[in-house]
């Protein structure tokens, strides 16, 4: 896409304000001047500058005089064909707009540096700050050596599994470990194939967006309750009862 | 040189004869700022993005509502960020860890105790770890609910799902390492699961565990997977997610 400098850009667009401002106003102006010329006054003859038309319509009705039909013949042009002795016509005009339309409408655009820079290094910055002090003050677990004898109750999956987990209470590991992540995924995939709809706003979304956000929440209590609710032997616990059984 | 008779200040006589010499101008590529200065200038401001390796990320401008956090929040950013943290923290990490099953418990214990700033560094690989899973998947939220996944970036989106789930695998690779209780018992319930996949489940759990149940080689093969293999991996995926950014006309236009 062509980039045009900003200050091009607002120029322009101020110039077609005024070009739209200009014609709804001179409408009226302007036609009376074509009416006054002889011909059925269209829009292309109406910015000819008005003598150079009636100079080129006398030329056009006045036969010449060793009328000379084959242009290319290279004759002696008449001398006093024109005005003032010069024998210049006007062939034709070109309007501004089939020459000079561009074909990309401009963008409202700003410089990579520093607007999104900055802001990148600030976002950056706030993170590392974050895990610095987060890792200052917790600790990340180190449990005893693994020991194979020794099967801790409960033996949970890390956290982003957990929903998977807790899904294996209710079906066949084949079916909570493998089927339903593998076809999810695979969904999730493909989404952008299967929702055709063309429109990004949300008021034209909502079934869309009402199912993924099902989903998603469906996902996310899965993984509180794996998380949180579940004590020794996978049990349905309360962690403000029975304490909590979770490592990160 | 010329200013022998003290007409310029040294330091920038000094300056000026580092940014003239050949080995200077050999590094920053001309219209660099770095060889002629800078001050702030639309022209300037392309030259930063252009004359430097930050343009194989960032176009030299970019629409103006791309810029708002407010729209992307900086999730995929951040996730990028998050992976870079990760890589620096991991390689120091490896420097103190050797891949066997007992003295790799003792190495991170020996790390946390014995290994100026170990526990520090070796906290935030963890928390970051388990921040960048997190931020993959807002950022994938947010992708959808703007409805981003639209042509024309369709095939962007399923690359960026590849990447959810290279990012869950490095950490779940990476879980096992410690080879604490933790691990072992997490990554057991996690293989037993992959173990129910249709038809080769066998297989593919013999295959992840280097054998029927997990041991030492099972370590070596999560360790190599870990820090070679995924993130080698992931940053082919995570260069075609950004080039297809660009060539896809930048980030989604806002609602």
């Amino acid at each position: 896409m062509t980039e045009i400098p900003e200050h091009l850009r607002k120029r322009a667009e101020e110039a077609r304000q005024k070009a739209a401002g200009a014609t709804g106003a001179d409408k009226p102006a302007d036609a009376a001047p074509s009416e006054a010329t002889a011909s059925g006054g269209e829009a292309a003859e109406g910015r000819i500058p008005v003598h150079l038309l009636d100079r080129s319509r006398a030329a056009a009705n006045q036969p010449a005089p060793d009328a000379d039909p084959a242009p290319a013949g290279g004759g002696a042009p008449a001398p006093s064909s024109g005005p003032d002795g010069h024998n210049q016509r006007l062939l034709t005009v070109v309007k501004s707009g089939s020459i000079q339309d561009a074909k990309s409408v401009p963008q409202d655009k700003v410089h990579v540096w520093p607007h999104l820079l900055v802001a990148e290094f600030l976002a950056a910055l706030a993170v590392t700050l974050f895990l610095l002090a987060f890792s200052i003050f917790v600790n990340a677990p180190l449990l005893d050596l693994a020991n194979f004898n020794q099967t801790p109750n409960p033996s949970k999956a890390p956290w982003y599994f957990l929903g998977l987990q807790e899904m294996l209470t209710m079906f066949h590991p084949m079916v909570a470990g493998v089927t339903i992540p593998g076809i999810g995924l695979i969904l999730l995939a493909m989404a952008p194939y299967i929702d055709k709809n063309p429109s990004k706003a949300p008021e034209d979304r909502k079934f869309a967006i009402s199912l993924m956000t099902v989903h998603l929440m469906f996902w996310a209590v899965l993984v509180m309750i794996g998380s949180f609710f579940r004590g020794p032997g996978f049990n349905f616990i309360f962690p403000w009862n029975s304490g909590l059984f979770f490592e990160l | 040189m010329v200013d022998s008779n003290g007409s310029k200040p040294t330091g920038q006589a000094l300056a000026e004869r580092v940014q003239g010499s050949q080995a200077w101008g050999s590094i920053f590529r001309p219209g660099s700022i770095f060889r002629k200065g800078y001050s702030d200038s639309p022209r300037n401001r392309s030259y930063v993005i252009m004359n430097s390796v930050l343009y194989h990320l960032h176009p030299v401008k970019v629409k103006r509502h791309a810029v708002k956090v407010s729209y992307t929040l900086c999730l995929g950013g951040l996730s990028f960020f998050l992976f870079i943290h990760l890589t620096v923290t991991g390689i120091f990490l490896m420097f103190f860890y050797r891949p066997t099953a007992a003295p790799a418990w003792n190495d991170i214990l020996t790390l946390q105790t014995s290994v100026g700033f170990g526990l520090l560094v070796r906290n935030m690989h963890r928390w970051a770890a388990h921040l960048m899973v997190l931020s993959v998947f807002l950022h994938m939220a947010r992708v959808f609910y703007h409805g981003a996944y639209k042509p024309p970036r369709e095939f962007n989106w399923v690359i960026g799902v590849m990447l959810l789930q290279l990012t869950l695998l490095l950490s779940f690779t990476g879980y096992l390492l410690p080879w604490d209780q933790l691990a072992l018992w997490a990554v057991t319930v996690g293989t037993n699961m992959m173990g129910f996949t249709p038809v080769f489940g066998p297989q593919v759990r013999f295959v992840l565990l280097g054998g029927v149940e997990i041991g030492t080689d099972t370590l070596l093969r999560w360790y190599v997977l870990h820090v070679l293999m995924l993130p080698f991996v992931t940053v082919i995926f995570m260069a075609i997610h950004f080039w297809r950014v660009r060539k896809d006309g930048g980030i989604s236009g806002p609602l």
